[in-house]
C-alpha cells in the first residue's frame, strides 16, 4: 500500500546523481512501494535539490533493517565526531 | 478482427483546462466494433512501463485506454521515478484535480472516432481509491477498484495534500463497481473491505468484491514479489466480463 505519509527534511551538502554531483538542498523519506528494490515495499529516500529539476535526485530503497542500521550508523559516527569537527560539519 | 493497435503518448486536457501527458492506446483497423474506454490510473510510483503495458492490455481486448499522467504538472517531461519522486515530496495529487483529469481523459475517449460512449475507470493501489473516487464524482459505466486502501479511513495524520475517507461519498457512488482485493493484504484489511462491501448493499448499489486467497496488496504487479499469478489470472478475467457487460454499446 501506498502510506501517504512523507517526512521532508532540508538538508545542505552535496550527491551524485545520474548526471554528477550537484548541490543537495530536500529529502524525502517515505515507505512505498519501491521502483527497482525486489520487494513490495521498501523505506525510500530522495535527496535532491528541486531547482535543477526532477533528475537532481540520489534515491535509496532500503529494506527496515538496512534503513534503521543505515539511521543509527549516522547517528553513531555524527555523535561520536571530535566537537571541532562537528562544528566545522555544522558551520 | 484485426489485432492491431496504436499506442503513443499525448497531450490532453486536464484539470483545470490543464494541458498533462497521457498515455493512450488504441484499437485501429477498418470494421472493429465501436469500442469503450478504460481510463487507467496509476499507482503513486507512477507513470510506468507496467502500467502503459495495462494500457496496451485493454487495447488489446478491443478498448480504447488512457492513463493521464497525474504527475505532469509537478514534473514535466521527467522520468516516470523522478516524477514521482516530486510528486511524494508535493504529498501527491490532491482528490478534486484527480477527478479533474479522469475527466479530461474520459471526455477525450468519449470523442474517439468509433467511440461507443462508454468509460470504465480502473485504478491499483492508491489509484483505486482513486477509481472509487472517480465513481462517485464522475459519470462513469463502470468501476474497478484493486485494493485501494484508506477508502473509509483517513491516511495518517502530516499529510501535505487533503486526501481524506471517502466514506461520505459511498452513497454517490454512480455506476457499477467490481472490487478485486487481496485477502492477506493489510491496506485495506479484509475487514475494511467487508465494511465498504456493507456500506455498498446498504445504499442499494450495483457492485461484486473477489477477495483472493494466498494474495496480499498488490497482486496485479508483473515486476514486484507480490505477484500472484492465479490471483492476477482470474482478476484479469473478472475484469473483462464486468467491463464486458457494463461497457458494451
Amino acid at each position: 500500500m501506498c502510506t501517504y505519509r512523507t517526512e521532508l527534511v532540508p538538508v545542505r551538502g552535496s550527491g551524485k546523481g545520474a548526471s554528477g554531483w550537484f548541490r543537495v538542498t530536500d529529502a524525502s523519506v517515505y515507505l512505498d512501494h519501491p521502483i527497482h528494490a525486489p520487494a513490495g515495499h521498501t523505506l525510500n529516500i530522495d535527496v535532491r535539490n528541486p531547482s535543477l529539476g526532477p533528475a537532481a535526485r540520489v534515491a535509496l530503497e532500503l529494506d527496515a533493517p538496512s534503513a534503521r542500521a543505515l539511521a543509527e550508523a549516522i547517528l553513531a559516527v555524527v555523535d561520536t565526531a571530535p566537537t571541532a569537527l562537528l562544528e566545522e560539519l555544522t558551520s | 478482427m484485426t489485432d492491431a493497435m496504436r499506442a503513443e503518448t499525448i497531450r490532453m486536457t486536464g484539470h483545470g483546462g490543464d494541458e498533462i501527458e497521457g498515455y493512450l492506446a488504441q484499437p485501429i483497423g477498418d470494421g472493429r466494433p465501436a469500442a469503450a474506454g478504460v481510463v487507467v490510473i496509476h499507482h503513486m510510483p507512477g507513470y510506468d512501463e507496467e502500467t502503459k503495458e495495462i494500457t496496451r492490455r485493454f487495447a488489446a481486448n478491443g478498448y480504447f485506454a488512457l492513463c493521464p499522467n497525474l504527475y505532469s504538472r509537478e514534473a514535466p517531461g521527467a522520468s516516470p521515478d523522478d516524477a514521482a519522486a516530486v510528486a511524494r515530496a508535493a504529498g501527491g495529487v490532491p482528490d478534486e484535480r484527480l477527478v479533474g483529469d479522469v475527466g479530461g481523459a474520459m471526455d477525450l475517449m468519449k470523442a474517439l472516432p468509433g467511440a461507443n460512449g462508454k468509460i470504465g475507470v480502473i485504478g491499483y493501489c492508491s489509484g483505486g481509491r482513486q477509481a472509487f473516487l472517480s465513481a462517485a464524482r464522475l459519470p462513469l459505466d463502470a468501476a474497478v477498484d484493486c485494493y485501494g486502501a484508506f477508502v473509509l479511513s483517513d491516511p495518517p495524520e502530516g499529510l501535505p495534500v487533503a486526501a481524506k475517507s471517502l466514506r461520505p461519498l459511498v452513497m454517490d457512488v454512480g455506476c457499477p463497481m467490481l472490487g478485486l482485493f487481496g485477502a492477506d493484504d493489510k491496506f485495506p484489511t479484509p475487514e475494511e473491505v467487508a465494511e465498504l462491501e456493507k456500506l455498498l448493499t446498504e445504499h442499494g448499489k450495483t457492485f461484486e468484491f473477489h477477495s483472493y486467497d494466498g494474495a496480499g496488496h498488490a497482486f496485479f504487479s508483473v515486476d514486484r514479489p507480490s505477484y500472484r499469478a492465479e490471483a492476477a489470472m482470474d482478476g484479469w478475467e473478472k475484469i473483462w466480463d464486468f467491463f464486458g457487460r457494463y461497457l458494451a454499446s
